[in-house]
């Protein structure tokens, strides 16, 4: 294979076939959670993933940066295979969780999304209660049964949330009633409510105000002594608070994946430099 | 604690049964719909095909002293009970006119008697054991066969099955739906022009829409009432005629006249309007000059599909009358007709077996009318459809 | 006709004075033009101005008195009410052309009468609500005051009188007096209507969940217009098939199983038209399943949950009002529904819950009792009135409250869209 090591100031970094990171975090986790390798991925004849090489860590936060339309979302939507939902969508190379590859024909999408959660970029609760919001679907996975146990869970993953002091003596109204940041971490609540691995975060606080946000981001932070956390983000600042490594796309390429800390502060690529220090994107 | 892939997908089985039972169920659903058409139309074809045909035989006519008195001596003793009463009907007519045929005997292909049609195309039939016997040997000697049947076009309705016809009907139908499209388009059009572009968005145009949209879904039988009560009592309107029926038909079709012309002017986009405001028209200019020239397919469409819903409407026509027995073709606004699918009501309420065929045909008649109408707003759509 | 005649020659003299109008009205504002007078309007719309200020007065004077005429039975002579509207129309000339002036704006007037027009036109709707109304209303209090109203909705024996008895031969029962009971009636709308609604909600409803949940593009865009077929198929249609088709094969079925049905029985109607409100539910109900926002698809799919059951416990309960609306409005049109029963249901009022009976509807007995040859006033042809005011208030309530629904419904997903 073409392994080849970056070179600091190139444009490209060629992504060697092990997919690392060029410097290690010290601080992070470092077993497998995903492994990617070679990922194409095309929307009828537009290619939008091009040959995609990355380990994902678990019990991580890593970032997905990058201009728009540059891939970052379809990438996290292909771990927990939610393109499948779009017809003219096509892709190969491996994508590995577990040992398994997820995209294999005997893998159970509906398995892998219990596994793999995601939290999207608008809020999106369902038309019930928040009660039943959560505890929907850890019922339907066998979860939890009895009353009891119910609530128990329900509790926590509004704790887990940081939800629970604030939504703690209106359960049974409509999740719609919340506010916008409330809604998200009553969906994160509810993603983590069915103890999926890995969480996926498309953009989750693109449609929020800042103080929600803030809210969000110390969230990601907790939750990550639990679960992988993989997020789509369009602010920097945010990736760089909250990520542990942060992979910048760009066309539908990684161009650089890197310990949070020193992607933004010494890229070891120009395009990632470029695009960090504002001078496109 | 945490499950493998393997754990979860044997959990998943019993749930994958379900959902995959609710998609074949739901498959079923929609099989079982179109099934349903399926057999329908096969129903009707197989019924109503040979309404396209009808029976004729060849006898010598003998225009003789006694055929001009008694029509019934003109042909042969056997032979009576199978030509046509209709056709017999005519024979003194035919010589009064033609002086010359008196004395003459011609062989001539005639209209058979329904009973006789119904026989060689295999159906029940009233024909005694001879006359059967009788048909059948003629049908030997290639003088009895099924031919295309002009008089089922050709001719109104008639109590005989072989003479009934629906050119009379059409005729109505063409009749009452020119009078439901000079009412019902122009003020459609113009209710739909004056709830998009011109009125104040206050609580007299609330009231409007509203009520544009309950008439749309009252039941169609109420309409008759009102014909009936205030087009033929209040204002002496006359019974039974395309006036009415027309009438009625217009204040059915005026909600969907108005439902697709808002449709279509909602599509015509702001950018249009705001830039011929710009170059100094007026609204009602630019309502003239720009949005109506870009609506019109849309209007057409959603007119052809009123006009199609109304040509098969048959209740509130029943209330104004327009199930009388018209024997003669229509030529006349004011005076009783009928249309075909009351036609089709009359033949269906028949007993004489040979009208299931007529009715058949005619409902045949119908669907091929409605389909075309349908399928050219379809056409028109495709053609002159317009992504903004 | 006199009045035909009349009327030709109104129009013709009508058509020769708005050409007039026209001609002078665009001469003397081309004169005036033409003297270098600035002009606020084209002469066209002076013209058109002119043509409107003639023709406009005299169409409505003489619809005024014709509606008088009609109205109030008064005897104004044709010829004279001929003779004044041309003299509006000759002073709506004169004034026409005296108003073509520099300073007036000719075009502004157009369009207050075009948009007068317009809004007339739009009135007619509501006339045509409101003349439904009173026409029903007026005979069904005129019914109402022959016959007793309570009697009319609790009673139970629809036996509208002696003629109906004689021609069935029952004369002997003639003395009888007629009973208008209209409960049976209900009964058996009712009855048939349930029918429909048991074949057309689920059948309706799961062939919507299969388009818009399952099926690829392509079936989508087969299927949908096949499916709309059948509600183009004129009810009159269905109301043959059901009759000459459906009825023996169900009499045929329940024969082999030991029942005994009758030719008119409910189930034939009630059967064929939920067949013929199928696509109507599947058309909004595919509707309302589409504007159910993907993301609730998406967030349920994301949480590990199959198809069938985002379906079940998410996209269908969000769905719900819409689906439950569209309901309404089908069962609104099978209360209504006439062809289909005036040909396949029964003419005998008959109370029962077996469907396999002969039962009679209410929109039955209005055609009966007004396609006979009963005088206008009889109690059996008023009683037609009578059932189709309790019909047209059914209707319009299950229409309203529908239309209620469904703009809860959309509203409350705007909101949600964000």
């Amino acid at each position: 294979m073409n392994i080849k090591v970056a070179q600091r100031g190139e444009n490209v970094m060629k992504q060697d076939e092990l997919g690392q990171p060029v410097t290690r975090n010290e601080d992070a986790n470092h077993e497998l959670s995903i492994r990617v390798r070679d990922l194409d991925l095309w929307y009828g004849s537009f290619q939008a993933l091009k040959s995609i090489n990355m380990d994902l860590y678990q019990k991580n936060v890593t970032a997905l940066i990058g201009p728009s339309g540059c891939g970052k979302s379809t990438f996290l939507r292909c771990l927990n295979r939610m393109n499948d939902l779009i017809p003219s969508v096509s892709l190969t190379g491996l994508i590995e969780m577990d040992g398994r590859d997820v995209n294999e024909s005997k893998m159970d999408e509906v398995a892998l999304r219990r596994r793999v959660g995601m939290v999207f970029q608008k809020p999106n609760p369902f038309p019930k209660s928040i009660y039943d919001n959560i505890v929907y679907a850890p019922r339907m996975h066998d979860l939890v049964s009895r009353k009891a146990d119910q609530d128990e869970l329900v509790e926590k993953a509004l704790r887990d949330a940081g939800l629970w002091e604030e939504v703690k003596d209106k359960l049974q109204q409509p999740g719609t009633s919340l506010s916008g940041g409330q809604q998200q971490r009553l969906c994160i609540a509810r993603a983590i409510a069915v103890q999926p691995d890995v969480i996926l975060m498309d953009e989750p606080t693109s449609a929020l105000d800042p103080i929600s946000t803030a809210t969000i981001e110390d969230l990601m932070d907790k939750l990550k002594q639990q679960f992988t956390i993989i997020t789509v983000t369009h602010n920097m600042q945010q990736a760089a608070r909250v990520a542990d490594y942060t992979a910048f796309f760009h066309l539908g390429e990684v161009v650089e994946y890197n310990d949070t800390k020193t992607m933004f502060s010494n890229p070891y690529t120009k395009k990632a430099e470029d695009y960090i220090t504002g001078r496109y994107g | 604690m945490r499950q493998s892939f393997d754990d979860i997908s044997a959990q998943l089985r019993a749930r994958h049964r379900k959902s995959a039972r609710l998609k074949w169920t739901s498959m079923g659903a929609l099989g079982l719909a179109v099934l349903f058409l399926v057999l329908f139309f096969a129903d009707m074809t197989i019924k109503g095909l040979p309404a396209f045909q009808q029976a004729q035989i060849q006898v010598e006519v003998d225009y003789s002293e006694q055929a001009s008195q008694l029509p019934l001596a003109a042909v042969n003793e056997d032979m009576r009970r199978l030509v046509s009463r209709g056709y017999l009907r005519l024979i003194p007519g035919r010589m009064q006119n033609n002086p010359e045929l008196l004395g003459t005997t011609t062989t001539e292909w005639v209209l058979a008697d329904g009973q006789v049609d119904q026989y060689l195309k295999g159906h029940h039939s009233r024909l005694s054991d001879s006359e059967k016997a009788v048909v059948d040997r003629l049908q030997e000697e290639g003088r009895a066969e099924l031919r295309f049947n002009t008089t089922f076009f050709t001719s109104g309705d008639s109590k005989m099955p072989e003479l009934a016809g629906i050119a009379s009907a059409a005729m109505g139908t063409v009749f009452t739906l020119i009078v439901t499209l000079a009412v019902a388009f122009p003020i459609g059009v113009m209710t739909a022009v004056y709830l998009e572009e011109f009125a104040p968005d206050n609580r007299f145009t609330q009231i409007i829409e509203i009520n544009i949209n309950n008439l749309a879904a009252i039941p169609s039988i109420l309409f008759g009432l009102l014909g009936l009560a205030i087009f033929i009592n209040f204002f002496g309107v006359p019974r039974s005629s395309p006036v009415v029926g027309g009438l009625t038909l217009a204040l059915m079709t005026l909600p969907v006249i108005i439902i697709a012309t808002r449709t279509a002017l909602r599509s015509v986009p702001d950018s249009i309007r705001h830039a011929a405001f710009g170059v100094g028209c007026s609204r009602w200019q630019v309502v003239r000059d720009h949005v109506l020239p870009l609506a019109l397919p849309g209007i057409m469409t959603g007119s052809i599909i009123g006009l199609a819903q109304a040509m098969g409407e048959t209740a509130p026509l029943i209330i104004v009358g327009m199930v009388a027995f018209i024997p003669d073709v229509t030529n006349s606004f004011t005076e009783a007709a009928t249309v075909l699918p009351a036609q089709i009501f009359t033949w269906a309420g028949e007993p004489d077996r040979a009208f299931i065929e007529k009715t058949s045909g005619g409902i045949l008649v119908l669907l091929a009318i409605l389909v075309t109408l349908n399928a050219s707003a379809v056409v028109l759509r495709k053609k002159f459809e317009r992504r903004w | 006709m006199q009045t035909n005649q009349l009327l030709a020659m109104f129009c013709g003299a009508l058509l020769v004075l708005g050409l007039v109008a026209y001609l002078l009205g665009r001469s003397k504002a081309a004169r005036v033009r033409a003297s270098g007078t600035a002009m606020y309007a084209q002469p066209d719309q002076y013209a058109w101005f002119t043509v409107l200020s003639t023709a406009g007065p005299a169409l409505a004077v003489g619809a005024v008195a014709s509606f008088v005429m009609l109205l109030l039975g008064a005897a104004i002579s044709p010829l004279l009410l001929l003779a004044g509207c041309l003299v509006v129309a000759c002073a709506g000339l004169a004034i026409g052309i005296a108003m073509v002036r520099p300073d007036f704006h000719a075009r502004q007037a157009i369009e207050k009468v075009i948009r007068f027009i317009l809004a007339g036109a739009a009135l007619i709707s509501i006339f045509t609500t409101l003349g439904i109304l009173l026409s029903i209303v007026f005979e069904a209090v005129r019914f109402f005051k022959m016959q007793s109203f309570w009697d009319f909705i609790t009673g139970t024996t629809w036996n509208p009188g002696a003629s109906f008895l004689a021609s069935a031969g029952r004369a002997e029962e003639g003395g009888a007096a007629a009973q208008f009971g209209s409960v049976p009636l209900f009964a058996g709308t009712f009855m048939i209507t349930f029918i429909a609604m048991v074949v057309a909600i689920p059948v309706g409803l799961l062939a919507a969940i299969y388009m818009s949940e399952f099926a690829p593009q392509r079936v989508r865009t087969i299927f949908k217009p096949i499916l709309e077929i059948l509600a183009g198929i004129p009810t009159v249609v269905y109301g043959f098939f059901a009759a000459i088709t459906v009825a023996p094969i169900i009499v045929a079925v329940a024969d082999f199983l030991g029942f005994e049905a009758s030719f008119n029985s409910a189930l034939a109607p009630g059967i064929v038209m939920g067949i013929m409100i199928i696509p109507f539910i599947s058309s909004l109900s595919d509707d309302v399943i589409n504007a159910v926002p993907d993301s609730m698809r998406q967030g349920s799919l994301a949480l590990g949950l199959t198809r069938g059951e985002m379906i079940r416990d998410i996209v269908i309960p969000a769905a719900l009002p819409g689906i439950i609306s569209a309901s309404l409005l089908a069962v609104s049109r099978a209360l209504g529904e006439t062809m289909i029963v005036v040909m396949a249901a029964g003419m005998r009022p008959n109370l029962s819950f077996n469907p396999l009976e002969d039962m009679t509807t209410v929109t039955v007995r209005i055609v009966a009792a007004l396609t006979g040859d009963l005088e206008f006033g009889s109690a059996e042809t008023l009683s037609a009135f009578a059932l189709g005011l309790v019909l047209f208030v059914v209707t319009l309530s299950l229409n309203l409250v529908s239309v209620i629904m469904i703009r809860r419904f959309r509203e409350k997903y705007r909101v949600n869209n964000l």
